[in-house]
């Protein structure tokens, strides 16, 4: 399979209260052997699903929040966040998991996955897309 | 064109799994080619044999049977989302201890590098459902 497409994962839910968010997740752990380009963006109540301190034990859910920060380990290291949806909702970049990985053309420094974009930056984004996954 | 299907909603609740049936048989019908149907979220609650909705209404998982009996169409249903919602072939249902597999026709159990697979190879993946 030697076709390199560039596939795109939207995220536009909150972590909870539905699967999407999880299975998306999912999607992206096994496409990550494939690869291929990959991105993803976090939006609309998505930008939840990346926030610091997750805690459900109220709610009886798995907490799956950690998941995020192995993203590196896997070579998916372009994941941006929608400016936006962060400001509409009272959050920073402050609030959210610092997600990293090691480069390794740079004698495996230790990087920022996350870019904050704005709507005009994300709707090139999309348009770039081959494959556009929409959870 | 050759096209890869990605249906998100169980039947009924949701009108997406009718809506990517009409749009593959009307794919099918045109010469296109349909490289896989993939089933994920709840869309792989179209894949089991055991709806039975009032006869005058259609019945969205013997429609897809069908239709795939009809144009050898690949119907797969997510093995990790299936597991969680009780979908399962002979094989997992020995596996898991389940007195029986409850999978329709023409659909099969795989995996998620099934749905990959099928973004690479397809000129156009479409996606029906939330």
């Amino acid at each position: 399979m030697s076709v390199t497409k560039k596939f795109v994962y939207i995220n536009r839910k909150a972590p909870y209260g539905t699967v999407y968010a999880l299975e998306s997740l999912e999607v992206v752990l096994i496409g990550a052997a494939f690869e291929q380009e990959v991105q993803l963006v976090f939006v609309d109540d998505g930008v939840y699903q990346l926030t610091k301190g997750q805690s459900t034990q109220g709610i009886g859910m798995k907490n799956f929040s950690k998941t995020y920060a192995a993203l590196g380990d896997y070579d998916v290291n372009q994941i941006y966040v929608d400016e936006q949806s962060l400001k509409d909702r009272g959050l920073t970049m402050d609030d959210l998991q610092e997600l990293t990985y090691e480069d390794e053309d740079d004698d495996w420094a230790e990087k920022s996955s996350m870019q904050l974009v704005n709507r005009e930056q994300l709707a090139a984004l999309i348009g770039d897309a081959d494959v556009l996954l929409n959870f | 064109m050759k096209f890869a299907i990605q249906i998100n909603e169980g039947p009924f609740t949701h009108q997406a799994a009718d809506t990517a049936y009409q749009f593959t048989k009307a794919a099918l019908e045109n010469g296109h080619e349909i490289f896989r149907v993939f089933f994920y979220h709840d869309g792989v609650n179209n894949g089991t044999m055991y709806g039975v909705p009032p006869v005058d209404d259609r019945n969205v998982q013997a429609i897809w049977s069908e239709l795939a009996e009809k144009h050898d169409l690949d119907l797969v249903v997510c093995v990790a989302a299936a597991q969680r919602r009780g979908i399962m072939d002979e094989d997992e249902a020995k596996r898991h201890g389940k007195g029986a597999a409850n999978i329709a026709p023409k659909f099969r159990i795989s995996g998620l590098g099934q749905l990959i697979e099928a973004g690479i190879q397809a000129d156009r993946l479409l996606v029906f459902g939330d």
